[in-house]
């Protein structure tokens, strides 16, 4: 049985994750991983077809700050607003004080004219840990049913 | 050659390209017959995707959907993919492997050359309906494209007009194909991205090494590629297809930072990154060649960036959109270090690419902007204006003229003909 404690720390993550995305605190962010985290988007192509190709992937905290440093210093990308809309959480199953957690999500990007469109939809499989009582992202893994990417790939999904 | 032409060309030596060109619906539809449909090869696929008897995979040539497969003795085949009864897609998956074809409309059935072998109930019922006596199964075939292989990469043309694929491509560019392609090949993966621009554009952009070191600020930051570096654009002799390549770590500060001068954001030099394994170039070859992009006329690009290797596959849907098809790959002797640092590096590239990224942005932000200007003309100058030739530079845009000298003849636009380019 999963403690109502537990339960609410990881519904909180995952609510968080997606918030700070959207509120551009990208760098705060980086404070939900730990730092031998994963963090990658799939494309479900190659997933159902065993390949192993990322949309995108960083295998530990260091690529991922990276990621965002790029995105800071270096990318010219669409410039745009995310939205996440998270489904529900489902905690799967929990293996040595880890929990395996999955959840459906959309992200709408809204340009500078306030037009919002689709931009993808997927699903999170998630490994959260917890260090000193505050859950953190193991991994951290999105799989997108939109792989056909529209435009570019640029903020975190 | 036509007596009025929908677009001008002013210029020779084709430094105008008129925005009409990446607008006008009737151009693509004519792009289409005369490019896609025309006496040109086309990349369809690599042979790693089909490796037995029986395999196929979908694919598109410009818009129009085409099945590629393998049949039991081992040959090639692409066909459009169209029931030849009443034009339904005959085969809807992505890929898969199959003894045949069988249209889920009427369950017309193919053996994998293409041969209508079945029709259900061909004698009707009871004497009644069915096929008419002189319906010959025979004479039904998908309709066919010649398809030739080339170290393992599938090309395909509709033409009998077509000249040899080894002639088409010209020995700069079976260079770089047999360098790329020197020892058998796995499928990491694919990535789609689509593209809100003309097909052409991302031709353009890949034609164009200038631009490599300027929009691209990972690249130049991080030193993969600087158009301060030992690098240039090798030409075929039609000047259609284009390799552009560079040798990292070829370029020196004081160059690099005076080329740079009065750049926003773009060269760094204090700027790291916390993982540089990514950046890291694993030797594969005998030369000191670190990136090459080899763009084949009309649809496909070859990639080595460090040890990030692909094909990019532009297939065309309608005139101001396409998609970007990107099929990723190893040798099969990488072992697992090898096979996570390409995986790694596929970081660079991609829709999601820190170095690439912005192709996508910048072909919509250009078709967004020339809609209304038809009647105007792009600049190509970069590099020089008359006689297109291989650039020994990476401050060049020349490829992009030798694009469209021989696109030109493809469609038959008359060629400086207009008074002057505004």
């Amino acid at each position: 049985m999963i403690s109502a404690d537990v339960r609410d720390a990881i519904h909180d993550l995952m609510a968080d994750y997606c918030h700070y995305i959207d509120d551009d605190r990208l760098e705060d962010w980086l404070d939900f991983f730990t730092e031998d985290c994963v963090y990658k988007i799939l494309s479900r192509e190659n997933v159902e077809n065993d390949l192993p190709l990322e949309l995108l992937s960083c295998r530990n905290k260091n690529m991922l700050r990276d990621r965002i440093l790029s995105l800071r210093e270096a990318n010219i990308y669409n410039i745009h607003f995310d939205k996440h809309i998270l489904g529900a959480v489902r905690i799967l199953a929990e293996e040595n004080g880890a929990y395996r957690v999955q959840a459906n999500y959309t992200v709408y990007q809204s340009n500078q004219d306030g037009v919002s469109e689709l931009f993808n939809v997927g699903t999170y499989r998630d490994l959260i840990v917890f260090a000193d009582g505050k859950p953190l992202f193991k991994e951290k893994i999105a799989i997108a049913d939109t792989f056909g990417i529209p435009r570019l790939l640029s903020t975190p999904i | 050659m036509r007596n009025q032409s929908p677009v001008s060309w002013p210029a020779e030596d084709f430094s105008r390209v008129p925005f009409a060109a990446y607008c006008d619906p009737a151009i693509y539809e004519e792009e289409q017959e005369r490019i896609f449909r025309g006496p040109t090869w086309n990349y369809l696929a690599l042979e790693a995707e089909l490796p037995q008897t029986g395999d196929f995979l979908t694919t598109k040539v410009g818009d129009t959907p085409v099945l590629v497969n393998r049949d039991a003795d081992g040959n090639l085949h692409a066909f459009v993919n169209r029931c030849m009864h009443r034009g339904m897609l005959l085969c809807r998956e992505r890929q898969g492997n199959t003894p045949n074809f069988i249209c889920p409309y009427h369950q017309w059935t193919y053996d994998l050359q293409g041969q209508l072998r079945a029709v259900p109930f061909p004698r009707g019922v009871n004497g009644e309906g069915g096929l008419p006596d002189d319906f010959d199964r025979n004479n039904i075939k998908l309709h066919a494209l010649q398809v030739e292989s080339f170290k393992g990469v599938i090309f395909g043309t509709f033409s009998d007009h077509a000249e040899p694929l080894i002639d088409y491509l010209g020995p700069e560019v079976i260079y770089e194909i047999e360098r790329l392609f020197h020892k058998p090949i796995h499928i990491l993966g694919h990535q789609r991205q689509r593209i809100f621009g003309n097909w052409k554009l991302y031709n353009d952009n890949v034609r164009d090494p200038n631009h490599g070191g300027l929009l691209h600020m990972f690249h130049a930051t991080f030193g993969l590629y600087r158009l301060s570096q030992k690098g240039g654009a090798k030409l075929d002799a039609r000047g259609r297809h284009n390799i552009t390549w560079n040798s990292l770590g070829t370029d020196d500060e004081k160059t690099t930072i005076e080329g740079y001068e009065g750049t926003k954001k773009v060269y760094k030099p204090k700027f790291s990154l916390n993982d540089m394994s990514m950046l890291q170039n694993r030797t594969e070859h005998p030369d000191d060649v670190t990136l090459v992009i080899l763009s084949v006329f009309p649809n496909v690009v070859f990639q080595q960036i460090s040890n990030s290797l692909c094909t990019r596959q532009i297939r065309s849907s309608g005139c101001d959109k396409m998609e970007l098809y990107w099929t990723y790959f190893g040798y099969e002797d990488d072992d697992a270090d090898m096979t996570q640092h390409r995986l790694d590096q596929a970081n660079l590239v991609g829709p999601g690419g820190l170095i690439s990224m912005e192709d996508g942005e910048a072909v919509e932000l250009v078709q967004a902007a020339i809609q209304r200007e038809k009647d105007k003309h792009a600049i190509v100058e970069i590099g020089g204006k008359g006689e297109i030739k291989t650039q020994k530079s990476l401050v060049t845009e020349v490829p992009i003229r030798g694009f469209y000298s021989y696109y030109c003849e493809l469609m038959g636009f008359p060629v400086g003909t207009d008074a002057a380019a505004e």
